[in-house]
């Protein structure tokens, strides 16, 4: 369980540490929408410089950034191999029946292989720096436009912490169960698909049990504390906006500018 | 004679898919100020006068029954003027952590209540040092023990200054070093706030502690008194399915063998003594 990265949050001090999760959060999707600006060598360059100086920036051992590139690997050749073998256009290196070679072919899946591989690594480079919590904080204060369209953001909000809030705990009773029925003779490593989805039933149903007994105590125990659904609630928990993030939405418009300037048409 | 803080007169509960009462007819005081602990053994509806108590369960309607906190009578209206002066910590320490980190947590119940951040700070602070968590302010529950999360749920209870805490068993997961440990916290900021304390609970050398003890069987009170008026009937105790704690359980034997040892003598050490001078005397 502990090789999921997506997710993984691990603590350092540098400055992506300090900032905002809203100014994080937005500069990523940002990120994803402006990364198709990109059409040329200069600016792929462009490109992969400013996502590997914050990869740098974060202080973190790139070993962690591998880690989140792994698992989507074979996606990433896949597609840049179909680039290569089925883009036409420019000079004619290797040709046989519907494949070929081109110019065009060779430029474009190393330009979709940069695209995805920076695309993940912008995407760990939040999720490795910013909490689950801050996250959840951030997502609430951009979903905050909806209130006015009526969606409780604010229980949406709650309903998010306390979910991340019990994911641990949930996994934590999931491997217990686990050795539970291990001990009493539980196969779950062998045997085909349907004797595998079947070993899963023992460890699902106490597991749904499990979660709604919490379900019940811990709505008891809010309710004690003075909760009531829909009333007005002040806030402990702030986000602050610093000179980091100033710094973060500098450094971001910077990158879509030099994509604007740099991108041919 | 004090005040009584809680009244409760003929409290009968049922709960909807069962036919016998869960709590019938249970009529008891609890002093200002004073340590009331309820026993029984499991299922004898002890949760249930908790959370009847806090008005998380409202009471069969019977003209008769009436509880009242600190002056006011509970009803739907009045149940969350009662909740500001109640608090209950209970059983499942990671059932009832509500915020992500401990902080958090704490200011929850002062969430609710409207507070204004810049005051919430100062009254975590303060109720964070109270229980002895400000190392752990920003710690997440999972890395937190049983005995510190229920650190975090009295501070929690400290932070909306009630008058009354109702502990739902609230040791029983805990292993034998942490129990000792909550129950010594509880005891002090008993004393620092000037609190009421009902304990609920199935561990009778808890119990034995107590100012006053309620014994509850099959949901009804069996008898209400001192510990040392409770545990002279041992077969009270038994009745309603528990065991004497061992302090008693020697002093009833001797009392047997025909040794008189007088009714004041109410715990160990005292019992030690007095036996330390009998035998000077022989």
């Amino acid at each position: 369980m502990s090789k999921i990265i997506i997710g993984r949050y691990i603590p350092g001090d540098s400055i992506i540490y300090k900032m905002d999760p809203r100014g994080k959060i937005i500069a990523t999707f940002l990120f994803i929408v402006i990364i198709f600006l990109a059409n040329n060598w200069l600016s792929y360059l462009f490109l992969s410089i400013f996502t590997l100086l914050a990869v740098w920036a974060t202080k973190l051992k790139p070993k962690v950034f591998w880690d989140g590139v792994k698992p989507l690997i074979w996606l990433i050749l896949f597609t840049s191999v179909l680039q290569l073998f089925f883009t036409t256009g420019g000079k004619i290196y290797w040709h046989w029946g519907i494949l070929n070679i081109s110019e065009y072919g060779i430029q474009n899946s190393i330009f979709i292989f940069i695209r995805f591989v920076m695309i993940i690594l912008i995407s760990t480079v939040l999720t490795l720096t910013t909490t689950s919590l801050e996250i959840a904080d951030g997502m609430e204060w951009i979903l905050k436009p909806l209130g006015y369209l009526k969606v409780p953001v604010a229980q949406i909000a709650l309903v998010m912490s306390i979910a991340l809030r019990f994911v641990p705990i949930l996994l934590d009773q999931a491997v217990r169960i686990m050795n539970a029925q291990r001990a009493r003779g539980a196969d779950f490593n062998s045997g085909g698909l349907i004797k595998r989805i079947h070993s899963i039933i023992p460890i699902l149903i106490p597991l749904f049990i499990g979660s709604l007994t919490i379900a019940i105590d811990l709505a008891t125990a809010m309710e004690a504390r003075g909760y009531r659904e829909g009333a007005k609630r002040t806030r402990y928990r702030v986000l602050k906006w610093s000179k980091y993030d100033w710094i973060n939405l500098g450094y971001f418009t910077l990158l879509t500018l030099i994509l604007l300037l740099t991108r041919t048409y | 004679m004090k005040d009584n803080i809680v009244t409760v007169q003929h409290l009968s509960f049922t709960y909807k898919d069962t036919k016998h009462p869960a709590v019938n007819d249970v009529s008891f005081n609890i002093p200002k100020g004073s340590w009331t602990t309820l026993v029984g053994h499991n299922g004898s509806g002890k949760s249930t006068i908790a959370r009847l108590l806090d008005g998380i369960l409202l009471p069969d309607e019977n003209s008769e029954t009436l509880i009242q906190i600190d002056g006011i009578t509970l009803n739907e209206k009045t149940m969350w003027d009662i909740r500001d002066k109640v608090g209950i910590v209970f059983q499942n320490p990671d059932n009832q952590f509500v915020g992500a980190t401990v902080e958090d947590d704490v200011a929850f119940g002062l969430e609710n209540r409207q507070v204004p951040r810049l005051k919430m700070q100062t009254i975590v602070h303060d109720v964070i040092n109270q229980v002895g968590m400000l190392k752990f302010q920003k710690s997440e529950p999972q890395y937190l023990s049983g005995g510190q999360k229920q650190r975090v749920a009295i501070a929690g209870i400290l932070a909306i200054g009630p008058k009354l805490i109702i502990l739902d068993e609230s040791t029983s997961m805990l292993d034998p070093a942490g129990k000792d440990k909550i129950l010594a916290l509880i005891r002090k900021v008993q004393k620092e706030n000037g609190l009421t304390i009902f304990s609920i609970t199935h561990d009778i050398n808890e119990a034995s502690q107590a100012d006053q003890i309620l014994v509850l069987n099959q949901g009804t009170l069996l008898a209400s008194g001192s510990p040392i008026e409770i545990f002279k009937d041992e077969s009270l105790i038994k009745s309603a399915g528990l065991e004497l704690p061992l302090f008693y359980k020697v002093k009833n034997k001797l009392i047997k063998r025909g040794i008189t040892v007088p009714q004041e003598i109410d715990n160990e050490k005292k019992l030690v003594n007095y036996l330390c001078q009998l035998n000077l005397k022989m």
